[in-house]
């Protein structure tokens, strides 16, 4: 095998492949909620078949909404992908729910405030490069979450590896609280505030919006999310599937007990598990500050929830799973909480209980979620 | 180990028996005493009751581990359930609504142990039932005005004993309403969906203003509904009023609050029974089979399907009752007080606790709860106190005064009890009391990851990027 | 091992002990406690601390009378987590304190509703600096008072300047589902829609973050004016969001906005953001200046929303202690009388107006200052420009109570030396259903409003005396 070929081989098995595979979960289920929701919108196309008593006609309203509902629901969907990958590989290897994960990525957020500020103040930040801050900020928080993330394994996990599983669940909680009031005290010293806006408005690169059509456009932040995310998860498929770590995690995933008797170091393995699954979390916690403008220490919480949601919706444990399941949650989110003011019944407030329905009835029918496979387990 | 040696140990000594009989008793009456002579009104104060009433929560266990006899550890504990708590009670209000509140919680959390626990499903969403029970009473009695008064259904006070029991029925019938989708679920899918489910209620309950007002969504229902009292509380209220001369601002408060504790008493204590009688039935032992092995247990001719809908009917049922209790004690009810957290609160309580272990699980609802409402508080209360009278901390020479305000301890009970629930479980990982069944296997398998049969061989992490390609 | 135990536990007895010995005992029965009730952990502590601060504040600045009549106060600060669960726990524990006289609290109308219950069997005068839910006093308690305003007041003070004064035609509404922000909501949208504004969407979310789903339809529906009815770290973050959408409507909420966090989350897109408010602008009040001065020295940071307003419910108590230790001959105060007292008090004047319990405990007259953000900066916050004022009678104030709050405006707009004010007609043509309206004339504000001292009283209405038929 000569050189190149080598070379288009690898580009097709860790590059373009994943990369087609990703595309083809986005269009896809762009496609199908799109479908979806023009079939809806048909149905219910006057005031009254909907109840409503504004004059407005449900189908061009969904034409004019769509593409600005699609751009959401991609964005947030790439965000909770990359959440949801911290839960599922932590899952993966210890079959255990890591509720502090969403404290992880709050830090992260927290992390990037610091970056991002500290630069302002030793005035840096506007002649700093854009992409450049953001790569800082990222690689930063990356750094910091994910040393985070292995310190709690070893202080608060570790010594529960042998306890009932849902015991690391209840210390997983305490470290929660523990972080979020860690996080308020330390900033309340700091900076009298817990409430951390990104001084976003100080880049103008960052606040720009791109025209992507006659009306509609795109932000610069959905950009980078979209690229930071689809760059992640094509570098944690090559570090999973393609080197000696990556063998040994899933060596680990696969059996504890025969791993170390093949001369793998589980709580090494375990350790770097939990250290590539915070650094994910800390570089989705940027993101998410820099497309909200704004982080707390409890502002974890629902994000982390919702990434959950799309870890089991995906199949948790199963890195493809968590990408198809983040999309698809973020685009059912998007969709529902656009249309259902037009509902005046319901309202946006209803979205939630028709995102948990989805979810519920996707379960039924697929007990494992869309891409897992069937895993015995007991309390 | 050595308490187990003292039960087994023939009754060879018994001035040391009854040697430690008494010390248990003098215990009790020692902070029995300091609790009712107490002074709130002084600097330390807050320390001696965060101290002497959590001991005294937790005495019924010291006496259930004595060497005597069972007649003789009934006869302590109903003196101290019956009569010690309601003097107290009486002597200080405060007493009361905590001891309420720890009922209601431990009977939540015995129902979640059957749930959790005996049954081996996880359920993040248990105090949606809890909700419906609430709820349940709130729509019908409450004063503010919704779809169900509009329709002329309204329910009389009287009907309390009545919607209790009709609680328990609605949320059992929920529990099954939630069972049925997830009976193929298994693990963190079961958790996900019953997470969902909890949402899903409180969510519910918080826009079911429109399309038709019945739980006047995120404003909440107030002034419910109180039950009659009982003609007997009425008069043991007035005896002691009259007795000791208490001076009481309103008897009729007093005895709602000494209808409640005993009310909550004697839910717990159904709950107790019932949970109990489960686990060493026929049932019970499905259960633990279903838990310990599905598949296994599904080969035995376990009927997992209406076992798994029994857990859940059974463990709902509990949260129902008390939810009635709940909203009819605090008369007003938000949407926001059944969120996430609370069912967080309940498991927390549950596996600190000990899973499977009812006596655990009484004992983790004293802790956690008192942790959270009582013992912290007390503690910040002290430091205030310092704080406001210029103590210093000798040999260190630090002044209260100079602890920054950003950090006042008010601020951050919720973080110390974070801290407390890791410290404890680290050094407790069965719970504070394990079930005997769990400490057993616990023991056997000191050496071996648990769940590692498990996990199939075909169980892989990933599968990104396509088959074939991997490694 | 055991012996280091042993050890610890030795040493933390004996500094137990020597801290007991060394603290300075008082006579018993001359410390006088007032409890501050609100959320300190969790997501809403920052409010909630805002409203510990302005007790604590207001103890420092205004106890002198009372200490010197022999009394020491000191301020107990208590956690309800936002919980209904917590807050009646707590409550016992307050009124089982014989040394705790008052309490000002809560910030969740949720945790205030259960909590208020038991103060009210132990006779303990509870002041809410926050909690507007219109069921709060209406409930008749006589220990519950307030001195914030009621949602059904500032819901119509706000849609009256929107209709009447911007002259909107369209309207879209969001709240955050908490019991304030639902209610202001539900209000504003009952008295704009009698106004004739068009109601494009009401809508509630529980987001805290990502308002993006949120935002889509109000970018298609063009609405003028966006009504975000909740608390400043989110309504702030919605706003920069839609704002950055491409969103360019005029856009307003209720007092939960009265924060510098409002500008610093915000920036730019809050600027032009109005608000209405009963505290009063710094720039009408040197008291009010002197206040978040003297907060912003002693806890580092601007007074957010509530912080006023905890500091005057804090006065008030301050004030009928020491009248009800006069009365009684300097001994120790009684709970129910200063529950008294606190009712009766008459003419206070203070940053939030001049305040007057009606009978169930609301101030008679709730005066609404409607403000307009003029810079993205958090550090003039207090340099809001006033653009309107109004002032609203609770439910039970008499129709004579009109004419007080009309003539007050005319001493007002005397003083200020701007155009006559309009007297408020008798409210006919209110709607018999709504609990409250408000039925005013409006004249816009002048130019000569930039200039704070010179701000035009732009209504003065008058609400119902209806105690809807509930």
């Amino acid at each position: 095998m000569t050189f190149s070929t080598r070379a288009a081989n690898w580009t097709w098995t860790y590059i373009l492949r994943p990369f087609l595979q990703i595309l083809l979960f986005v269009l896809g289920s762009a496609a199908l909620m799109s479908v979806i929701a023009v079939i809806v919108s048909l149905i219910f196309r006057t005031p009254a078949s909907r109840g409503a008593t504004l004059e407005i006609d449900l189908f061009e309203q969904l034409l004019k909404q769509l593409p600005d509902t699609l751009i959401d629901g991609i964005t947030i969907g790439f965000l909770y992908a990359v959440i949801a990958l911290g839960y599922t590989m932590v899952y993966g290897v210890l079959k255990f729910i890591n509720f502090a994960h969403s404290e992880i990525f709050m830090v992260g957020g927290v992390i990037g405030f610091e970056v991002m500020i500290r630069l302002r103040d030793g005035s840096l930040l506007t002649t700093f490069p854009p992409v450049l801050l953001v790569i800082l900020m990222i690689v930063a928080a990356m750094a910091f979450s994910g040393t985070l993330a292995v310190v709690i394994e070893r202080f608060a996990y570790r010594p529960l590896r042998n306890a009932p599983r849902l015991v690391p669940l209840i210390s997983a909680i305490g470290i929660s609280l523990f972080l979020q009031d860690a996080v308020r005290a330390l900033e309340g010293l700091g900076r009298n505030q817990f409430n951390l806006a990104y001084p976003t408005d100080s880049v103008p690169f960052l606040t720009q919006r791109l025209p992507i059509g006659p009306t509609v456009t795109i932000s610069v932040t959905a950009i980078i999310i979209v690229i930071s995310a689809i760059i992640m998860v094509l570098g944690l498929n090559y570090f999973v599937n393609a080197t000696k770590i990556g063998k040994g995690i899933r060596a680990v995933s696969q059996d504890q007990a025969t791993a170390s008797l093949m001369g793998i170091d589980v709580n090494q393995m375990i350790a770097i598990t939990f250290l590539v699954g915070g650094a994910l979390g800390g570089a989705a916690g940027v993101l998410f500050g820099l497309k909200a403008g704004n982080i707390s220490p409890f502002s974890g919480f629902i994000p982390g929830l919702k990434a959950f949601t799309a870890a089991v919706l995906g199949g948790i444990g199963n890195i493809t799973g968590a990408l198809l399941g983040g999309i698809l949650l973020g685009l059912i989110e998007a969709f529902f909480s656009s249309l259902l003011p037009f509902f005046p019944s319901f309202g946006t407030s209803y979205s939630d209980i028709f995102a948990f329905m989805i979810l519920i009835l996707i379960l039924i029918f697929r007990p494992t979620g869309l891409l897992g496979q069937r895993v015995d387990e007991k309390v | 180990m050595t308490v187990q040696q003292t039960i087994n140990a023939p009754p060879d000594n018994l001035l040391r028996r009854y040697g430690i009989l008494a010390a248990v008793i003098i215990f009790v009456a020692a902070m029995f005493l300091i609790l009712i002579t107490m002074d709130n009104s002084l600097t330390f104060s807050p320390l001696w009751t965060a101290l002497a009433f959590p001991a005294l929560a937790i005495s019924p266990f010291l006496i259930l581990r004595l060497n005597v006899s069972r007649q003789i550890k009934a006869f302590l504990i109903l003196i101290m359930l019956l009569i010690l708590m309601p003097v107290l009670g009486v002597h200080d209000s405060f007493y009361f609504t905590l001891a309420t509140q720890i009922g209601i919680f431990a009977a939540m959390a015995l129902g979640l142990n059957i749930v959790v626990g005996f049954a081996g499903l996880l359920d993040l969403g248990y105090v949606a039932f809890f909700a419906v029970g609430a709820y349940l009473w709130g729509i019908f009695t409450s004063q503010t005005d919704n779809y169900i008064h509009a329709i002329g259904l309204t329910a009389p006070a009287w009907m309390f004993y009545v919607f209790l029991f009709l609680a328990v029925i609605v949320a059992a019938f929920a529990g099954i309403l939630l069972g049925l989708p997830v009976l193929r679920l298994r693990g963190d899918y079961l958790a996900i969906v019953t997470l969902g489910f909890g949402e899903m209620i409180r969510i519910l309950f918080k826009n079911l203003d429109h399309p038709v007002n019945i739980t006047n969504g995120t404003l909440g229902l107030d002034g419910l509904a109180s039950p009659p009292l009982p003609p007997f509380i009425g008069s043991i209220t007035d005896w002691l009023v009259t007795t000791f001369k208490l001076e009481v601002g309103n008897p009729q408060v007093l005895a709602y609050q000494l209808f409640f504790y005993l009310l909550v008493l004697a839910i717990c204590g159904a709950a107790i029974l019932v949970a109990g009688r489960l686990d060493d039935s026929p049932i019970g032992r499905a259960w633990t089979a279903i838990r310990e092995d599905e598949t296994a247990a599904l080969a035995m001719g376990v009927p997992l399907v209406r076992m798994k809908l029994l857990a859940f009917a059974m463990g709902a049922s509990f949260a129902g009752a008390m939810g009635v209790v709940f909203a009819a004690k605090f008369k007003s009810l938000t949407p926001d007080a059944f969120d996430f957290n609370q069912s967080i609160f309940i498991l927390a309580i549950v596996i600190v606790g000990g899973m499977g272990s009812i006596r655990g699980v009484l004992l983790g609802a004293i802790v956690v709860s008192l942790l959270n409402l009582q013992i912290l508080q007390s503690l910040s209360s002290l430091i205030n106190n310092l704080k406001n009278q210029n103590a210093v901390i000798p040999v260190i020479n630090f002044a209260f005064k100079d602890w920054p305000n950003q950090l006042a301890v008010e601020n951050y009970q919720r973080f110390v009890f974070g801290i407390l629930l890791i410290v404890i479980v680290l050094f407790r990982p069965a719970g504070i009391l394990p079930a005997s069944r769990r400490k057993t296997e616990l023991e056997d398998r000191d050496d071996v990851p648990p769940d590692l049969t498990e996990i199939p061989p075909d169980m892989s992490l990933t599968e990104s990027g396509g088959d074939g390609h991997a490694a | 091992m055991k012996i280091v135990k042993l050890f610890t536990v030795v040493i933390v007895l004996t500094l137990l002990a020597q801290l007991h010995g060394a603290t300075p005992t008082r006579a018993q029965g001359t410390v006088i406690k007032i409890a501050s009730h609100s959320p300190l952990s969790g997501g809403q502590s920052q409010p909630g601390n805002a409203i510990k601060n302005g007790v604590d504040l207001a103890i420092q600045q205004l106890s002198k009378p009372i200490k010197d009549l022999g009394f020491t106060v000191e301020l107990a600060p208590f956690d309800d987590q936002a919980d209904p669960k917590v807050g009646p726990v707590n409550a016992q524990k307050i009124v089982s304190d014989k040394a705790i006289v008052a309490v000002v609290g809560h910030y969740n109308s949720g945790v205030a509703r259960p909590s208020s219950v038991i103060y009210n069997d132990n006779n303990l005068v509870m002041v809410s600096p926050a909690n507007t839910a219109v069921d709060i006093t209406d409930r008749g308690f006589p220990t519950v008072n307030r001195v914030c305003g009621r949602d059904d007041a500032q819901g119509a003070a706000g849609a009256d300047y929107a209709a009447n004064t911007l002259k909107i035609k369209s309207v879209y509404v969001i709240n955050d589902k908490t019991v304030y922000g639902a209610g202001v909501a539900k209000f504003f949208v009952q008295s704009i829609t009698a106004a004739g504004v068009k109601v494009l969407g009401n809508e509630g979310t529980e987001e805290k973050s990502n308002f993006d789903a949120v935002i889509t339809p109000i970018l298609s529906l063009k609405p003028d004016m966006v009504y975000f009815s909740g608390i400043y770290d989110q309504g702030a973050l919605f706003f920069k969001q839609a704002r950055a959408k491409g969103v360019t409507a005029q856009f307003m909420g209720p007092d939960g906005l009265d924060a510098p966090d409002t500008a610093q989350i915000g920036g730019d897109a809050v600027v032009g953001l109005v608000y209405t408010t009963t505290a009063a602008p710094a720039a009408l009040s040197p008291d009010s200046k002197q206040f978040r001065d003297d907060y912003k020295a002693k806890f580092g940071s601007d007074a957010p929303a509530y912080g006023p307003e905890a500091y005057v419910s804090t006065a008030i108590v301050l004030k009928a202690i020491e009248k009800v230790i006069k009365d009684n001959g300097g001994k120790f105060p009684d709970r129910k009388a200063i529950s008294d007292a606190v009712r009766a008090t008459k003419d206070f004047k203070s940053i939030l107006g001049t305040i007057t319990f009606d009978k169930n405990g609301d101030p008679q007259v709730a005066t609404y200052y409607v403000l307009k953000v003029k810079s993205a900066d958090p550090k003039n916050w207090t340099g809001n420009e006033p653009v309107a004022s109004s002032k609203a009678n609770s439910p039970l104030t008499p129709a004579t109570g009109a004419a007080a709050s009309a003539t007050m405006a005319a001493t007002m707009a005397a003083t200020a030396g701007g155009a006559a004010p309009t007297n408020a007609p008798a409210p006919a043509t209110m709607a018999p259903t709504m609990a409250a309206t408000m039925g005013a004339t409006t004249t816009p504000a002048t130019k000569a409003a930039t200039m704070p001292a010179t701000m035009a009283p732009t209504m003065a209405a008058t609400m119902a005396p209806t105690m809807a038929a509930k």
